[in-house]
C-alpha cells in the first residue's frame, strides 16, 4: 500500500482525470462504454476516498507541524514561490467525501437522462470532479485558485450544452458572475502574497503560513472585502444569489446536483478556510453585516421560494435560505456554531442534492418543471413519494434526520453568544418558513387527485434511480441519529478557528465545568 | 425491566420498519397490497408488547426508591464549548430516556389507549386500500409519542415533539386525494411549527442559562432559585415553551389546526387529536413544573389562555353540525381546562384530567366513528337521529363518555374537572374559575345535544329525501374498545378521589401522591424543594402551599364549589333536553331570533379567515413582492451590469472603428492618395521621362538664369 496511502490525495483527486482521458480515447459511438467508464471511475473514486475517513487518525499520515493529514508538498513554480501543496483536515475531508459521493451519484443519475453528446458530457463531469476535489485539498493559494477556475469551465459547458431552453444565458451568467468574484479574490490573494513577502522576505502562497501572519487591520479589512465578494457570489449570499436560480433551472439534473451539493460549498469553505483564520479582526468587524446578510438570505430566500412556480427554482431559492443558515453558524464563530455550519454544508449537499435528483426523475418522465403540471403523484409512485417525503423532512430539519442536527447546532451555537442572540432568535423563523414552502410543494406535487392524463402513465422509480438515493437516505439518518461519526473530525480544526477569531480566553474556563447537579448555583437576579 | 424502557418506543418503530418495508416492497415489486391480517397483526403486536412492557415498568417503578430511572443510549450530540451563564460549558446531549411517575402514567395512557385504537382500526379501516400504510403511520406515531414522554432531555423530547407533528401531518392527510385533507395536514404542520419555534427558543434559552438540556440537571438547578418577581429569565423561558404548548395542544392563538385535523380517519382523531398528541403540551408544562412554578407571570398567562380557550371553544361547539367538529372543539376546550389547572399550579390535577379525558374523549371519538361507519360516512348530525335502536352498544358506551365529560357526579370527568375548578377557585383565580365554570355548563349542553341529535328523535332524511340504508351496529373489534374505554371512563376517576371525599373515607388521593416526587415547586422561602425523584412526602406537602391545606372552612367551600358545578352541569343538560327532546322547534326559533350570533358561532368567529387575511395571504404577497424585487432589482442589477458592459463595449466598438481604426485607415488613405499622385511620375514611358528631364533642365536653367 506504500504506493497508495501516502499519496492517496493524488489518487482521489486525479482518478477522475484518468477516466476523463480514457473517455477521450473512446469513439463516441460506443455510448455504453463511455457510461460504464464514467460510472466505474466515479464509483472507484468514492471507494478510494473512504480511507480518508477510515485512516484519518492514523499517526503515520498526520503532519506533525500543521495537523493536516496525507500532506503532499513539492515545489511547482519556484521562481514565484508556488508549491504543489495539498492536505486535508476534518473539514476538507468531509467535503471531499461529499464530493466523491455526489460525483458518483450525479454520474449514475445521468444514465438515461442525457441523450446527446454523451461522450463530452461524461468527460466534463469527470473533469469537474477533479477541480472540485482539488479545491478542497489545496493548501497553496495559487493551486487553490487554479482548481477554483478549472472547475468553472466544465460547469459552463454542462449548463450551456445540456441545459434547458435558456441555457446559454444561464451558462454565461454563471461563468462571468463567478469569474468576476474570483478576480477580486485573486486580488486579495495577491495582497496577502506581497504582504507576506514584505514581512518575511520570501514569496509564498502557503495558506497555513498566511494564517500566522497577523495582518494589519487596514489590510485585513480590504482583503476581507475582496474575499467576501469572491466567496459570497459562490455561496451565494444575498444579494449575489441571482445566478443560482438561473443556473439551477437550466442545468441538467446532474449539474444541479453538483452545483447545489458541492459548488456552493466552495464559497462557505472559502470563508471557513481563509476569511476567518487569516482575517480574524476583520471577521469580527464585519460580523454584524454578515449576520444581517445571513438573516436576509434565510428569510428572503424562503419567502421567494414559497411563490416560485418552477420546481427547480423553488429548490434553488431554498438553497439560498439554507446556505444562510450555514453562514450564520460559520460566522457565529463558536465551536458549536461552526461545527453546525460545516455539518449543514454536508446536510445541504445530501438533502438538496436528493431534491434535485427527485425533480430530475419526474422531469425525465414528463419534461416539465412546472409545479402546477403535477399533482397526485403519490397514487402511482409510492417509492418516489416515500423518498421525496424523507428528503423534504431532511430539508426542513425534522429531528432524527440530518438537517435538524445542523440547524440546531447553528442556532444554539449562535444563540450562545450574547451579542448574536437576537440574530439567532430571528433565524428561528426560518424553520417555520422552511416547513411552509417545502410542505406546500409536497402537497401540490404529491397530493390531491391524479387528474392530469400525462401524469397517469408515470412509472415509479426503477432500481437504478432508487440506488442513487440509498446512500443519501442512509447518510440522512446516520447524521441525524449519530452525528458523532462525522462531528468528531471537526473538533480540532473548528476549535483552532474559534481560537483565532475569539482568542484563547474563549475556552479558558472549561477546566471549571458547571457545578454538578444539586450543588448551589448562582441565583438568578433579574 | 425498567432498564428496557428504551424498547417501549422502539418496538412500534420495529412495526414501522416491518409494515412499511414489506408493504412498500409488495406494493411496488409484486404489485399487490400487503396482506391485511399480517399488517394489523404486526401493528397491534408491537403496541401490545409496548403496553405490557410499560405496565411491567410501572409496577417495577412502584417498588423503587427513588422512583426514577434514566437510561442513556448513546451520546447524541457531542459537546463543543459554548459560553453560558454558568461559564463556558459543553453542549453535550445524550439520547436518553427517563422513567418517573409522570412518564409512567403517560406511557400507560398512550400505549393503553393506543392499543385499543389499533384494535378498533382493524374494523374501521378494513375496507381502505391504504390499510398497511395506516398501521405504519399509526405505529410511527406511537414511537414518536412514547419518545416524547420518555425523553430524558429537551432535545430528545423535541424529537418526539416534532415526530408526533409529522405523524399527525401524515395521518390528517391520509386521504391525500382530497384537497381538504392535504390542506388540513399542511396547516397542522405549519401551525405546529410556529409553536415549535417557541419551543426551540425556550430550549436554547434554557441551555444558555442553565448549561444543560438534561431534565434532571436543569430542574435541579432551577429548584434552587426563588420564585421570580416580575418578568425574569424563567418567565421568558417558560413563555417560549408555552408557545410550543399552545401549538401542540391547540390553545389560543394556535388552536386553528385541530378542528381541520378532523379530515383524518376517525381512529386518528381519537388517538392523536384527542387522547394523546394534543396533550403533549400539558405534559411538557408539567414536566417543566420547576420552571413554570417559579414564573408567576407565565403561570397567569397559562391559566388565562387556558380559561379563554376553554370557554371560547365551547361556544363554537354549541352550534356545530358535524359530529366530529363538535368533539374537536370540545377537545380544544378540555385542553383549556388542563392548562387552567397548570396555570394555577395544580399540575397533578392537570395530568389527572389529561388521563380521564384520554379515556372519555377517545371513547367519544371512537363512538362517533362507529356512528359514521354505520351511516356510510355521514357526519352531519342533523341527518342522523334515532340511532339508539340500531347502534345499541355504541349508544350505551357513548353515554358513559358523555356523562363523564359533562361532569356528572361519580364519573371520571367529574372528579378531574372538579379538582381543576376547585384549585382555580381556592388559589384565588376567581375570574378564571367563573369562566371555566360557565364552560362546564356549555360542555354539558353540547355533549347532550350531540347525543340527543344522533341517537334520539326521528331518523332525519338526507337532502335528497331518502333515508339511509339500515344502519347497523359495528363489528366486535370496534365495539370491544368502546366497552373497555367506557369502563375506564366510569372508574378512571377513582384513582384520584378529591380530599373532601377521600379523606373522610380514609382513602388517599393516590394519583396526587404518586406524582408528588415529580413536582419541584417552590417551597416556603423558595428553597429546599425536593430533588427530583426523592421520596420526600413532607416537603412535598409543604410544596403545595396554601392550595392543599384542608381546613374545615375550605372543605365547606369545596363542597359549595362542587355543588355549583353540579348545578351548572345540570343546567346544561336540562337545556339540551328542552331544546332537542322536549321542544325541538326551539333551536330554530332562537336561530331566527339571533341570526348573527348563530352565524358567527357557526363560522367559528371567522378566525381562520382572519388569519388568512392577516398572515397567510400577507406572507404570500410578501413572497410575490420579494420575487418581483428579486427579478427587477437584484437580478436587474446583474443584467443591468451586463447590458451596461455590452453598451459601453458598443461605444468602444464605434470608437475603435471610427477613431482608432479610423486613424489607421486615415493614414492608409493619405498614403494611398499620395502614392496615387506619385503614380503619375512612375509611368515607365521613356518619352515622358525624357520630356520631363528636358522640361526639368529647362526649368532649372530658367531659375538659374533668374537667380543669377
Amino acid at each position: 500500500m506504500d504506493f497508495f496511502m501516502p499519496s492517496i490525495l493524488n489518487w482521489v483527486c486525479y482518478l477522475p482525470l484518468a477516466g476523463f482521458f480514457l473517455i477521450l480515447f473512446v469513439p463516441k459511438e460506443k455510448q455504453a462504454l463511455v457510461k460504464w467508464i464514467a460510472n466505474v471511475t466515479t464509483a472507484a473514486g468514492f471507494l478510494i476516498s473512504l480511507p480518508l475517513i477510515l485512516s484519518f487518525n492514523d499517526p503515520a499520515y498526520i503532519d506533525k507541524a500543521t495537523g493536516f493529514r496525507f500532506v503532499l508538498k513539492a515545489p511547482w513554480i519556484p521562481s514565484i514561490g508556488v508549491q504543489y501543496y495539498i492536505g486535508i483536515d476534518g473539514i476538507s475531508m468531509l467535503l471531499t467525501l461529499l464530493t466523491t459521493l455526489l460525483g458518483f451519484i450525479a454520474v449514475l443519475s445521468s444514465w438515461s437522462a442525457i441523450t446527446v453528446r454523451i461522450k463530452e458530457y461524461y468527460a466534463f463531469l469527470l473533469l469537474l470532479q477533479v477541480g472540485m476535489i482539488g479545491v478542497f485539498m489545496s493548501l497553496d493559494f495559487f493551486l487553490f485558485y487554479v482548481f477554483w477556475e478549472v472547475m468553472l469551465v466544465p460547469m459552463y459547458f454542462l449548463i450551456g450544452v445540456w441545459g434547458g431552453p435558456r441555457k446559454l444565458y444561464a451558462a454565461i451568467k454563471f461563468f462571468l458572475y463567478t469569474l468576476a468574484g474570483s478576480v477580486l479574490m485573486l486580488l486579495g490573494i495577491l495582497a496577502l502574497y506581497f504582504y507576506q513577502h514584505s514581512v518575511s522576505g520570501i514569496y509564498s502562497f502557503d495558506v497555513l503560513e498566511m494564517q500566522k501572519l497577523g495582518l494589519p487591520h487596514n489590510l485585513q479589512w480590504w482583503v476581507f472585502l475582496a474575499f467576501f465578494v469572491g466567496f459570497a457570489i459562490k455561496v451565494p449570499m444575498f444579494p449575489f444569489h441571482t445566478w443560482l436560480p438561473d443556473a439551477h433551472v437550466e442545468a441538467p439534473t446532474a449539474g444541479s446536483v453538483i452545483l447545489a451539493g458541492v459548488l456552493l460549498k466552495m464559497g462557505t469553505y472559502g470563508f471557513v478556510r481563509f476569511s476567518l483564520p487569516i482575517l480574524p479582526e476583520a471577521t469580527k468587524e464585519f460580523l454584524p453585516m454578515m449576520m444581517v446578510l445571513c438573516l436576509i438570505g434565510i428569510v428572503y430566500g424562503a419567502l421567494v421560494a414559497m411563490v416560485q412556480k418552477d420546481w427547480k427554482s423553488l429548490v434553488a431559492y431554498s438553497s439560498v435560505s439554507h446556505l444562510g443558515f450555514c453562514m450564520l453558524g460559520v460566522f457565529a464563530a463558536t465551536p458549536v456554531g461552526l461545527q453546525g455550519g460545516i455539518l449543514q454544508m454536508i446536510n445541504h449537499g445530501i438533502s438538496t442534492g436528493a431534491l434535485f435528483l427527485l425533480v430530475g426523475n419526474v422531469y425525465e418522465r414528463r419534461h416539465t418543471r412546472m409545479i402546477s403540471e403535477y399533482g397526485g403523484l403519490s397514487h402511482h409512485m409510492p417509492v418516489y413519494a416515500t423518498i421525496f417525503l424523507i428528503m423534504t423532512l431532511s430539508s426542513i430539519g425534522m429531528p432524527a434526520l440530518n438537517g435538524f442536527i445542523g440547524e440546531f447546532m447553528i442556532l444554539q451555537g449562535t444563540f450562545a453568544q450574547p451579542d448574536l442572540r437576537l440574530y439567532a432568535g430571528i433565524a428561528v423563523s426560518g424553520i417555520v418558513l422552511g416547513a411552509a414552502y417545502m410542505l406546500w410543494l409536497y402537497q401540490r406535487v404529491m397530493f390531491g387527485p391524479l387528474d392530469k392524463e400525462e401524469n397517469k402513465a408515470m412509472k415509479d422509480l426503477n432500481l437504478r434511480e432508487i440506488a442513487t438515493y440509498v446512500p443519501l437516505i442512509i447518510l440522512a439518518f446516520w447524521i441525524g441519529l449519530y452525528p458523532r461519526t462525522f462531528l468528531q473530525y471537526l473538533d480540532q480544526p473548528v476549535n483552532q478557528i474559534v481560537e483565532r477569531v475569539r482568542g484563547k480566553a474563549y475556552f479558558q474556563a472549561v477546566q471549571n465545568p458547571v457545578p454538578p447537579a444539586g450543588a448551589v448555583v448562582r441565583s438568578n437576579q433579574h | 425491566m425498567v432498564n428496557l424502557i428504551w424498547l417501549i418506543p422502539l418496538l412500534p418503530l420495529l412495526g414501522v420498519l416491518i409494515n412499511g418495508g414489506i408493504g412498500l416492497f409488495t406494493n411496488c415489486v409484486l404489485g399487490k397490497k400487503l396482506n391485511k391480517i399480517f399488517a394489523h397483526s404486526v401493528g397491534i403486536g408491537v403496541v401490545a408488547l409496548s403496553f405490557l412492557l410499560s405496565a411491567g415498568c410501572f409496577f417495577e417503578l412502584l417498588g423503587m426508591s427513588p422512583r426514577l430511572v434514566e437510561v442513556v443510549l448513546f451520546q447524541w450530540i457531542p459537546g463543543g464549548t459554548l459560553s453560558t451563564a454558568l461559564g463556558p460549558n459543553p453542549l453535550s446531549v445524550d439520547w436518553s430516556y427517563q422513567l418517573d411517575p409522570l412518564s409512567s402514567v403517560m406511557i400507560l395512557v398512550v400505549t393503553g389507549v393506543g392499543l385499543l385504537i389499533h384494535i378498533y382500526s382493524t374494523g374501521y379501516m378494513w375496507d381502505d386500500s391504504g390499510y398497511y400504510r395506516f398501521f405504519t403511520y399509526l405505529n410511527l406515531f406511537m414511537c414518536a409519542m412514547l419518545t416524547l414522554v420518555l425523553a430524558g432531555n429537551f432535545l430528545v423530547m423535541f424529537v418526539g415533539w416534532e415526530g408526533v407533528g409529522l405523524c399527525s401531518y401524515l395521518l390528517i392527510g391520509f386521504y391525500f386525494h382530497k384537497k381538504s385533507a392535504g390542506d388540513a395536514g399542511k396547516k397542522a404542520f405549519i401551525v405546529n411549527r410556529i409553536g415549535d419555534a417557541g419551543f426551540m427558543l425556550g430550549m436554547m434559552l434554557t441551555f444558555v442559562n442553565f448549561g444543560s438540556l438534561d431534565f434532571t440537571d436543569v430542574f435541579s438547578r432551577v429548584a434552587h432559585l426563588p420564585v421570580e418577581t416580575g418578568f425574569g429569565i424563567l418567565s421568558l423561558i417558560t413563555l417560549c415553551l408555552f408557545i410550543g404548548a399552545t401549538g401542540k395542544s391547540a390553545q389560543i392563538p394556535l388552536y386553528v389546526w385541530l378542528p381541520d385535523a378532523m379530515e383524518g380517519p376517525t381512529p386518528v382523531s381519537a388517538l392523536i387529536h384527542a387522547a394523546t398528541m394534543v396533550t403533549a403540551g400539558v405534559y411538557m408544562v408539567t414536566r417543566c413544573n420547576a420552571m413554570f412554578s417559579r414564573a408567576p407571570e407565565t403561570m397567569l398567562v397559562v391559566a388565562a389562555v387556558g380559561a379563554l380557550t376553554a370557554l371560547f371553544a365551547a361556544t363554537i361547539g354549541l352550534v356545530q353540525r358535524d359530529i366530529k367538529r363538535v368533539l374537536a372543539y370540545s377537545t380544544v376546550s378540555q385542553l383549556g381546562y388542563m392548562f387552567v389547572a397548570l396555570g394555577v399550579g395544580a399540575f397533578t390535577a392537570g395530568i389527572f384530567h389529561l388521563m380521564t379525558h384520554a379515556f372519555f374523549k377517545a371513547l367519544l371519538f371512537l363512538g362517533a366513528g362507529s356512528v359514521i361507519h354505520a351511516m356510510h360516512h355521514e357526519q352531519d348530525m342533523l341527518r342522523m337521529g334515532g340511532l339508539s335502536k340500531h347502534l345499541p352498544w355504541t349508544c350505551r358506551t357513548m353515554w358513559m363518555g358523555t356523562l363523564a365529560i359533562a361532569g356528572v357526579p361519580m364519573f371520571s370527568g367529574f372528579f378531574s374537572k372538579d379538582e381543576i375548578l376547585w384549585k382555580a377557585f381556592s388559589s384565588g383565580h376567581t375570574l378564571i374559575w367563573a369562566m371555566v365554570w360557565l364552560g362546564a355548563g356549555l360542555t354539558a349542553f353540547y355533549m347532550f345535544r350531540l347525543m340527543f341529535l344522533t341517537f334520539y328523535g326521528e331518523a332525519r332524511k338526507d337532502p335528497h329525501g331518502h333515508h339511509h340504508h339500515h344502519p347497523h351496529e359495528s363489528p366486535k373489534n370496534m365495539v370491544l374498545p368502546l366497552v373497555v374505554l367506557a369502563v375506564l371512563s366510569v372508574i378512571g376517576g377513582y384513582v384520584g378521589l378529591p380530599a373532601m371525599i377521600g379523606e373522610p373515607l380514609g382513602i388517599a388521593n393516590h394519583f396526587e401522591h404518586y406524582l408528588d416526587p415529580v413536582l419541584q415547586l417552590p417551597g416556603e422561602g423558595g428553597h429546599a424543594a425536593p430533588v427530583h425523584g426523592e421520596v420526600a412526602p413532607a416537603p412535598a406537602e409543604a410544596g403545595h402551599g396554601e392550595a392543599t391545606k384542608h381546613t374545615a372552612h375550605s372543605a365547606a367551600m369545596e363542597w359549595l364549589i362542587t355543588l355549583l358545578s353540579i348545578a351548572m352541569a345540570g343546567t346544561g343538560i336540562y337545556t339540551a333536553y328542552i331544546f332537542y327532546i322536549k321542544n325541538t322547534a326551539l333551536p330554530d326559533r332562537l336561530m331566527a331570533l339571533w341570526p348573527r350570533t348563530y352565524q358567527l358561532l357557526l363560522e367559528k368567529y371567522r378566525i381562520d379567515e382572519l388569519y388568512d387575511a392577516l398572515f397567510v395571504n400577507r406572507a404570500k404577497d410578501l413572497g410575490n413582492l420579494l420575487r418581483r424585487f428579486d427579478n427587477v432589482f437584484v437580478d436587474g442589477a446583474v443584467n443591468g451590469t451586463a447590458s451596461f458592459t455590452l453598451s459601453t463595449s458598443g461605444l468602444s466598438r464605434l470608437f475603435d472603428k471610427h477613431v482608432v481604426d479610423g486613424l489607421v485607415n486615415l493614414f492608409g488613405i493619405v498614403s494611398l492618395r499620395l502614392s496615387a499622385l506619385n503614380r503619375y511620375i512612375q509611368t515607365g514611358l521613356l518619352q515622358r521621362y525624357a520630356s520631363a528631364i528636358i522640361f526639368g533642365l529647362l526649368l532649372i536653367s530658367i531659375i538659374y538664369a533668374f537667380l543669377s
